[in-house]
């Protein structure tokens, strides 16, 4: 399959990089969908050496806290429940196991496509409570946001959602925010973008002089985004530019983002490998109150269990830029895409698994 | 996980849509979210089920068969 579409001007997009880059430079793209793009177009080899590309906390899967993954579990526990979820997190080692085991051992969870399959279930099934575990970004949010808002009007009385949704904007201010950053551009997530535009990116020029491209996700998309980048960097005027024109517009989806706010309010949220984030998480409103999965379960865990990734993996350092995957000790022997230790290696998305199914060795 | 497939319109039913991604798959969608009221022949963008953008043609073909082949292939991997 030949994904480098376009090989002439690919070209001559990675002859301008390669004119405009002044020493070494590190950029992030934050969305786990370019990094799958990424290598498998085999964009890499065509950069110069002065460039790396670091894979950041762009992963819904990847960045779901342990924690939030037992208490998953502990609902699907519960008598007479349905747990639905995405694919994607079936594999997700809580501290103890994952959802895809305890499904294993006889518990009713379900992978669904569209959180809206939940309305005819939880219309099929009166008897029992379907509970949602929603993650994922902006992209993903606003469908569980629709989701919810039909199920009232469809007076559900059985349907919850059990929300882990997490924020772009947040995670970068606290990437930028520690001490140990040392990132000097963002190719930004376009799918999110779609839904939240560009201007919630304008502090990481204004506060933090960084600069910025919300990119399409075509390679030679993304190389049209790395250029830009360059230009800003070379200019010295950080700026939030948006490469994927077709999809994003500087206010987003007005329609999509008032539906967000009607049903969720900004929270504190742990990110697995990060800690918690303030008002980087999604919670119900109080109106919303009879769907929220958090009231009606008790959801405390034992205080003994572990929130710390397994000893030697390097997920968190992964996920915060710091790292690349091949610096950890586990990668390819003990986690590999078969039996992954940490989540980054769980999900096709994950900068590990990339690493690992494409054959990556260096930035 | 963010990933959303560009696909056209085939079929409008009030707040729901039939539509047709690249390769012919054919998926009964939520336009619920969308800002403006699209016509059939539009291109937008899926992600779980619902619309969330609307896109211009043009750069609609030639993603279509890139976001698809990607999709296809992370789910080849066993995701």
């Amino acid at each position: 399959m030949n994904l480098l579409r376009n090989p002439k001007i690919a070209k001559r997009l990675s002859e301008d990089i390669r004119l405009s880059v002044m020493g070494r430079t590190r950029l992030m793209e934050v969305c786990g969908t370019h990094t799958v793009a990424i290598f498998k177009s085999g964009l890499r080899s065509l950069l110069p050496p002065e460039i790396t590309l670091l894979s950041g906390p762009g992963c819904p899967v990847c960045v779901t806290a342990k924690a939030d993954v037992d208490r998953a579990v502990k609902i699907a526990g519960q008598k007479d429940v349905i747990l639905t979820t995405f694919g994607d997190m079936m594999r997700v080692p809580g501290s103890g196991t994952s959802l895809g085991e305890e499904r294993a051992k006889g518990r009713d969870i379900r992978v669904v496509y569209s959180p809206s399959e939940c309305l005819g279930l939880s219309a099929e099934n009166p008897e029992k409570k379907v509970v949602f575990f929603a993650t994922g970004f902006e992209t993903t949010s606003p469908s569980v946001s629709a989701t919810l808002i039909s199920a009232m009007r469809l007076k559900l009385e059985n349907f919850m959602v059990f929300s882990v949704h997490k924020l772009v904007p947040p995670a970068l201010r606290a990437l930028l925010s520690s001490a140990e950053s040392r990132i000097d551009g963002f190719i930004l997530p376009g799918h999110v973008s779609t839904i939240i535009g560009s201007r919630p990116y304008g502090f990481l020029a204004s506060e933090f002089r960084t600069p910025s491209v919300i990119s399409g996700f075509e390679p030679v998309d993304i190389l049209e985004a790395i250029c830009m980048l360059l230009r800003q960097i070379k200019a010295g005027r950080p700026d939030v530019e948006i490469q994927y024109k077709s999809a994003v517009r500087p206010g987003g989806n007005p329609k999509a983002v008032s539906l967000l706010n009607e049903v969720f309010v900004p929270s504190a949220s742990e990110w697995r490998g990060i800690g918690v984030i303030p008002e980087s998480g999604l919670k119900l409103r109080p109106e919303f109150s009879a769907l929220d999965a958090e009231r009606h379960f008790d959801l405390s865990l034992p205080s003994s269990s572990p929130s710390d990734d397994a000893s030697g993996c390097l997920c968190g350092e992964v996920l915060r830029g710091i790292s690349i995957p091949t610096d950890c000790p586990l990668f390819g022997s003990s986690c590999t895409p078969e039996y992954p230790v940490g989540a980054c290696m769980v999900s096709a998305e994950g900068s590990c698994s990339a690493y690992y199914n494409y054959g990556g060795t260096s930035g | 996980m963010c990933l959303a497939i560009p696909s056209k319109i085939l079929k409008i039913n009030s707040l729901m849509a039939m539509v047709e991604a690249y390769g012919g798959a054919q998926k009964e969608i939520s336009l619920m979210l969308l800002p403006d009221e699209p016509s059939v022949g539009d291109y937008v963008l899926v992600h779980a089920g619902f619309a969330i953008q609307t896109i211009d043609s043009e750069s609609a073909e030639e993603s279509h068969r890139f976001l698809t082949e990607l999709l296809l292939s992370m789910a080849e991997e066993g995701t």
